[in-house]
This record gives structure tokens, C-alpha cells and sequence, in this order.
């Protein structure tokens, strides 16, 4: 098991130009990115979508790298959405799911069959040409540069502690920078319209 | 466009999608779309991408939008109606200008209705409060390229009902 914050900071001097869509990391991620132009940490507009989101961005910007740091409960949500995704294999795209067994940001109920899924093997099963799951940030940390540095899609699932929210939404002070339409402003000033 | 002024043809449809800078199709098929499928797959300026459930199609749309492109979501009534917390989510609290081209499976135009999925859709709509344009045959076709200028310029989607079941789109 790995803390979220530790493996985006082991994630962060591998990123380079890549647009990071850091999912329900992103309180995490907000803090520790340099490049805030280039994130699009979007807070949860609909449970399950973060992965169509950071799949049209690969899409529509071929030429840079879309990392997404996704969660358990929103794949479980739009499993079918790695159907689409590895049809279309975007080579820019990389897909890493921190599952932590849990829907932390509910007060930590269990996900249904939480410590028995195969994230990877799902992945796969739906034409994902690599995937690989980890338990341990030092592997993880060994690996990533190789994980980046092949072309996507890849899927890489990793186990994190779950850090469990109990305030109701409406208490719990926002970490948020920009608000969305702010985020979706910056990114298309910053990557422009695509042919 | 169609000899046959009563029904919409897909030509009609690819026309007011390229007329509009449309790069991607973003659909779930119906029964009655595929003489449209096979017109997009020969268009070379169109991508096709293709989900599983509706809902999908919105996130996907707003990632495409925010990255430069110009998609269209092409979907039946019931897959919209399933799809309300993905509209609400990411396209309306995005403010993502696209256009949902809309099949109105049940329309019958004199509202005797044989379908629950006509009985709701256009209730539906007010209650996301997203505008639409119906369009039944090629006459109606200008109305599609209003729909993608309003999409535009409030920064909304925007539905375009296509309210003849296809009928034009069997061959």
C-alpha cells in the first residue's frame, strides 16, 4: 500500500510537458504540481467520467502525453469505458488507477468486492496492450520511467491507503485553485485548437 | 440532399456536421443509424469514436472540447435520459459547447404516443434545461447548424431532436 501523495510526488520529475487529469488525487496533486497550466484537476463533475475526460484530451493533443490518475470507484462506474479507450489506443494516453479499496470521499464504505479485482486483468480483457498492478512504491518507483517512457494506452493499477473524508461535502474546505470552467479556460488557451 | 422532402437523409446530416467543423462523432448506434455509420466511417475528415453507454460520450466530449476539437454526441432519447448526472456534470458544469444530435425513438408528431421514451424526452430536456431544435426532414436541416452557433455562443449543450426515427437512414 502506498500513500497518494507519495507516489505523485515519486509521478512528478518524470512528468515533463505531460497534461496530468489527476481525478480525486487531485487535492494531492494540486500542491505538489509546478505546472498548473497543464492540470486539469477537475474535482468530481460526475462519478465515472475522469477517464472519458483525460481520453478526449488524448485524443484531441496527440502530441502530448495525458496521464490520469483515476480511481476504483469511478472505473467500477464506466467499465466500459476501457473498451472504448483501448479501441481507439491513444498512444499519448496513461492510465493509472490508485484504488483504495474504498469511497474515501463518502466516509469509506467498501467498494462491492473490493479486495478481489483484478484492475489490471480488466484492463487488459478490454485490449489494453500493457497493464501492470503494484503494491509497493519502491517497484513502483523503479518502474514508472519505463511505464512513460513506452506508448500508451497502459494501464497501471496501484494499491493506496485509503484517506477517508467524514465532513459533509459542504464543510470540507476546498482545495481547489481554479474552479472548472476556469480549468477547461486554461487548458484550451494553453493547447489551442487542434485540426 | 434527399429527392424525398419528408424524411432526413444522412447526407444531410454529414453535411451539417462538416458545414460546422464537426472532428468528432462521439455515438452510440441505434436501429436506424446505420446508413449514417457507414457515410461517417468514408468521411475522412470525421473520427468515430464509440461508446458503451451514453453517459460516456459526455465526459469524453468535454476532454475533446477542451482540447481543441469540435465533437458532436450522437445518441438515441433513452441513452440521453440515462445520462443526466454525465450532462449535468460535464457538459453543463463545464459549460461545453456541443451539440447532442438526439434520436427521438417514439415521436409520432400528434403526441399519441405508443412509447414511453417520446412520453419523457422533451420533459426531460426542461428539466436539464437544455434548448432543442427538432428537426423531421431536410427542410428542417438549417436548424442543426443553429443549434451548433447557439452551442457556441452560450457555451451550452444544445439537442437537436431528430424526429423522424431516421426513416431516411433505413436503405
Amino acid at each position: 500500500m502506498m500513500k497518494i501523495a507519495d507516489v505523485l510526488e515519486a509521478f512528478k520529475p518524470l512528468r515533463e510537458e505531460a497534461i496530468v487529469v489527476p481525478g480525486r488525487g487531485g487535492r494531492h496533486w494540486v500542491p505538489i504540481s509546478d505546472n498548473e497550466m497543464l492540470d486539469a484537476p477537475m474535482g468530481d463533475p460526475a462519478m465515472g467520467g475522469h477517464a472519458g475526460f483525460a481520453f478526449g484530451l488524448a485524443l484531441a493533443q496527440p502530441n502530448k502525453k495525458v496521464v490520469l490518475f483515476d480511481s476504483e470507484g469511478d472505473i467500477l462506474m464506466s467499465l466500459g469505458m476501457l473498451v472504448t479507450i483501448a479501441e481507439q489506443k491513444p498512444a499519448n494516453f496513461y492510465h493509472f488507477l490508485l484504488d483504495n479499496e474504498c469511497y474515501a470521499t463518502t466516509g469509506g464504505q467498501p467498494v462491492p468486492n473490493a479486495k478481489n479485482v483484478a484492475y489490471d486483468a480488466i484492463a487488459l480483457g478490454c485490449g489494453y496492450p500493457r497493464a501492470a498492478a503494484y503494491t509497493e512504491l519502491d517497484e513502483l518507483t523503479r518502474d514508472l520511467p519505463g511505464i512513460l517512457a513506452e506508448p500508451g494506452p497502459v494501464f497501471t493499477a496501484i494499491k493506496v491507503f485509503p484517506e477517508v473524508q467524514n465532513e459533509p461535502i459542504g464543510n470540507r474546505r476546498p482545495w481547489q485553485t481554479r474552479n472548472r470552467t476556469e480549468v477547461m479556460e486554461d487548458l484550451r488557451r494553453e493547447l489551442g485548437p487542434t485540426a | 440532399m434527399s429527392d424525398t422532402p419528408n424524411v432526413l437523409s444522412p447526407e444531410t446530416v454529414l453535411k451539417e456536421m462538416k458545414q460546422n467543423g464537426v472532428t468528432d462523432v462521439v455515438w452510440l448506434p441505434d436501429s436506424e443509424t446505420n446508413w449514417l455509420f457507414l457515410l461517417m466511417e468514408s468521411e475522412p475528415s470525421l473520427r468515430l469514436v464509440g461508446v458503451s453507454r451514453e453517459g460516456h460520450a459526455c465526459s469524453i466530449a468535454a476532454g475533446l472540447s477542451a482540447g481543441g476539437r469540435t465533437p458532436v454526441i450522437l445518441i438515441q432519447n433513452t441513452g440521453m435520459m440515462e445520462s443526466g448526472d454525465s450532462i449535468r456534470g460535464w457538459l453543463l458544469s463545464l459549460e461545453v459547447p456541443v451539440v447532442l444530435m438526439v434520436g427521438y425513438r417514439g415521436y409520432t408528431r400528434h403526441g399519441v404516443n405508443k412509447d414511453t421514451a417520446a412520453d419523457y424526452t422533451e420533459r426531460f430536456l426542461y428539466a436539464f434545461g437544455l434548448n432543442y431544435y427538432l428537426v423531421e426532414n431536410d427542410g428542417d436541416a438549417e436548424r442543426i447548424s443553429i443549434a451548433f452557433e447557439e452551442a457556441q455562443r452560450t457555451k451550452r449543450p444544445v439537442v437537436v431532436l431528430i424526429a423522424d426515427e431516421y426513416h431516411g437512414f433505413n436503405r
